[in-house]
C-alpha cells in the first residue's frame, strides 16, 4: 500500500511536513512561507524547566502551532487526532493510507532508528509524514532527511507513543479542505504582525526581552554554578539553537528567505531591505555560537569570556528589537 | 550567510551520510537552499553533552556497585532519561520511582513492577536485576 507523495527536504521538521503535505494537495507553498505565515520565529527562556539537565530555551513556538496558524490564516481545514491506544492509532493511520491520504505525525525522536545515535534524545516535538505501508514497515518521509526512509511497525508505535514532555499520544494530522484561491497577502501580514508582537512582548522571558534576560544570566553562570555546569548550560544552549535547522541562525535565515518572498508578493521594497538585515542578524547568531563553542571546548571559564559572549547576545537582542519595530512599521 | 560560506565540517552526521539543509544567499543576494555536512561548534556542543551523559552513566554504575543506588538509576542514565521521563514511561508517580532508586526498596519490588521498568528500558527483567559489570 503506497500513496503518491513527493518528498522535499527542509531545514525544520514542522515547516517541512506542512509544506510537503500542502504541496501534495496542490497548494504550492515553500518552507519559508509556511514558517513566516505560521509565525514560527519565537524566543522563550524557561529557567524553571530543565531539559537535559540545563535550563530550557526555546527558539520556536509550541509544537503544532505553525501549521495551525498557517491553516487559520489561509482558511485551510486540518484534522488532528490523538489516541489513547496503539491499536486505534494504527487503525486510523491504515484507514488514511487506504484512502490515499499521506498523514503527518508528531513523534518522539528517541526511537527513530534512522537517526544517528548521538541525535536520539527524549524530544517529542518532531514531525514526519507516513505515506505507505508494507508487510513489515511503514514508509516514512522525514523532512530533515535527504530521502525517504522506513520504520518497522513496532518502531512507529514507539515513536508515536513516546512519553515525557509534549507526549505525542499518537497524534496524526492532515489537511481535509483546501480552498481554490488562497489570500497570501493578508496571511503574510497577519503572520508578520504576530511575530512582531511575540518578539516585542512586554514579558521578561519572551522575545527580545527574553534574549536580554538570558544574556544577564550568562554573566552569572560561572560564579553561581561553577565552570563545569556553566559550560554544560552553554553547550545545551548552542545545541537548542543550531541543531537540525532550529533556533538562532538557522531560523533567522529561513525568516529572511520568507521576507524576500513576501516582498515580491506584497510588492514592498522595504521588506527586501529588512530581509538583508535579518540575514546579518542570523550571521551574528552563528558568530555567537562560534564564540560560545570556544568556551566549552577549552573547558576553561574565565569570567571574561562569559561576559564577552553575554555582550554579544545583548547586542543581537538590541538589533532585533530595532529590526522588529521597523518590520512592524513596514507592513502597517 | 552566503552559500560559499556554509560550513562543511566533519560531524556525527557524516558517518550516517546525512546532510542537513540550510537557507543561504547566492551571489546575487537571493535566498536558496544548500546542504551542509556539519558545523564544528555544533559537533563540539553535541560531543560535550555526550561526554556528560557518559560521566553520569559511569557514576550511576559505580553507585550500583557500591550498593548506594538500584540498577534503575543506572538504566535511567543509560537511556538518557531523567526522573520525569522515566516516571511517565512506567506510569508511576515520581515519588514512587524515586523510592525505587534505593537498593533496599528495589529488592522488594514484585515482578509486575519490574516488568514495567524492563519494558521502559527495552531489556528483560533478568538484565534489570543483574547489571553487567565488565
Amino acid at each position: 500500500m503506497q500513496v503518491n507523495f513527493t518528498h522535499h527536504q527542509s531545514a525544520h521538521c514542522e515547516n517541512g511536513v506542512a509544506s510537503n503535505l500542502l504541496k501534495n494537495n496542490g497548494l504550492n507553498i515553500s518552507e519559508p512561507m509556511v514558517f513566516g505565515i505560521g509565525s514560527g520565529l519565537f524566543f522563550v527562556y524557561l529557567p524553571f524547566i530543565k531539559v537535559n539537565h540545563a535550563p530550557a530555551i526555546s527558539y520556536r513556538t509550541l509544537p503544532g502551532q505553525i501549521f495551525n496558524k498557517l491553516a487559520s490564516r489561509l482558511n485551510l481545514k486540518i484534522k488532528r487526532q490523538k489516541f489513547s491506544s496503539t491499536t486505534n492509532a494504527n487503525k486510523a493511520l491504515d484507514e488514511n493510507l487506504k484512502n490515499n491520504i499521506p498523514t503527518g505525525l508528531q513523534v518522539g525522536v528517541y526511537h527513530l532508528s534512522y537517526f544517528p545515535d548521538e541525535y536520539r534524545f527524549h524530544f517529542n516535538a518532531h514531525n514526519l509524514v507516513v505515506y505507505g505501508k508494507t508487510e513489515t514497515d511503514y514508509l516514512v518521509s522525514d523532512p530533515v532527511m535527504e530521502t525517504v526512509t522506513t520504520l518497522t511497525h513496532d518502531e512507529l508505535d514507539k515513536v508515536r507513543f513516546a512519553k515525557g514532555a509534549f507526549a505525542p499520544r499518537g497524534q496524526m494530522y492532515y489537511p481535509i479542505q483546501i480552498p481554490k484561491d488562497v489570500d497570501l497577502k493578508s496571511a503574510i501580514i497577519k503572520g508578520i504582525k504576530n511575530t512582531c508582537r511575540d518578539m516585542l512582548a512586554p514579558m521578561p522571558i519572551v522575545g527580545v526581552r527574553g534574549i536580554k534576560f538570558v544574556s544577564k544570566q550568562i554573566r552569572k553562570w560561572p560564579i553561581k554554578h561553577g565552570t563545569k555546569k556553566a559550560n554544560h548550560y552553554l553547550a545545551q544552549m548552542v545545541r537548542m539553537q543550531e541543531e537540525i535547522g532550529t533556533g538562532g541562525g538557522g531560523f533567522r535565515f529561513i525568516y529572511a528567505a520568507f521576507l524576500q518572498e513576501a516582498s515580491v508578493i506584497l510588492n514592498n521594497e522595504e521588506l527586501k531591505v529588512l530581509s538583508k538585515e535579518m540575514t546579518q542578524i542570523g550571521d551574528s547568531w552563528r558568530d555567537f555560537a562560534v564564540e560560545a563553542s570556544r568556551i566549552y571546548k577549552n573547558r576553561s571559564a574565565k569570567e571574561d569570556a562569559y561576559n564577552t559572549i553575554a555582550d554579544e547576545l545583548l547586542d543581537i537582542a538590541n538589533r532585533e528589537e530595532i529590526f522588529f519595530k521597523k518590520l512592524k512599521q513596514a507592513i502597517s | 550567510m552566503e552559500k560559499e560560506k556554509v560550513p562543511q565540517d566533519k560531524s556525527n552526521l557524516t558517518k550516517n551520510n546525512v546532510k542537513e539543509l540550510l537557507y543561504a544567499t547566492d551571489e546575487n543576494g537571493n535566498y536558496t537552499t544548500t546542504l551542509s555536512t556539519g558545523w564544528e561548534p555544533k559537533t563540539i556542543a553535541l560531543s560535550n553533552s555526550i561526554d556528560d551523559i557518559n560521566e553520569r552513566i559511569a557514576e550511576a554504575k559505580m553507585q550500583v556497585e557500591t550498593c548506594e543506588a538500584s540498577p534503575i538509576c543506572y538504566y535511567m542514565e543509560l537511556n538518557k532519561m531523567d526522573l520525569t521521563i522515566l516516571a511517565s514511561y512506567v506510569g508511576l508517580w515520581k515519588w514512587r520511582v524515586k523510592r525505587h532508586f534505593k537498593p533496599a526498596n528495589f529488592a522488594q519490588l514484585n515482578d509486575k513492577i519490574l516488568k514495567k521498568y524492563a519494558d521502559a528500558f527495552d531489556i528483560s527483567v533478568e538484565e534489570l536485576k543483574n547489571i553487567k559489570t565488565d
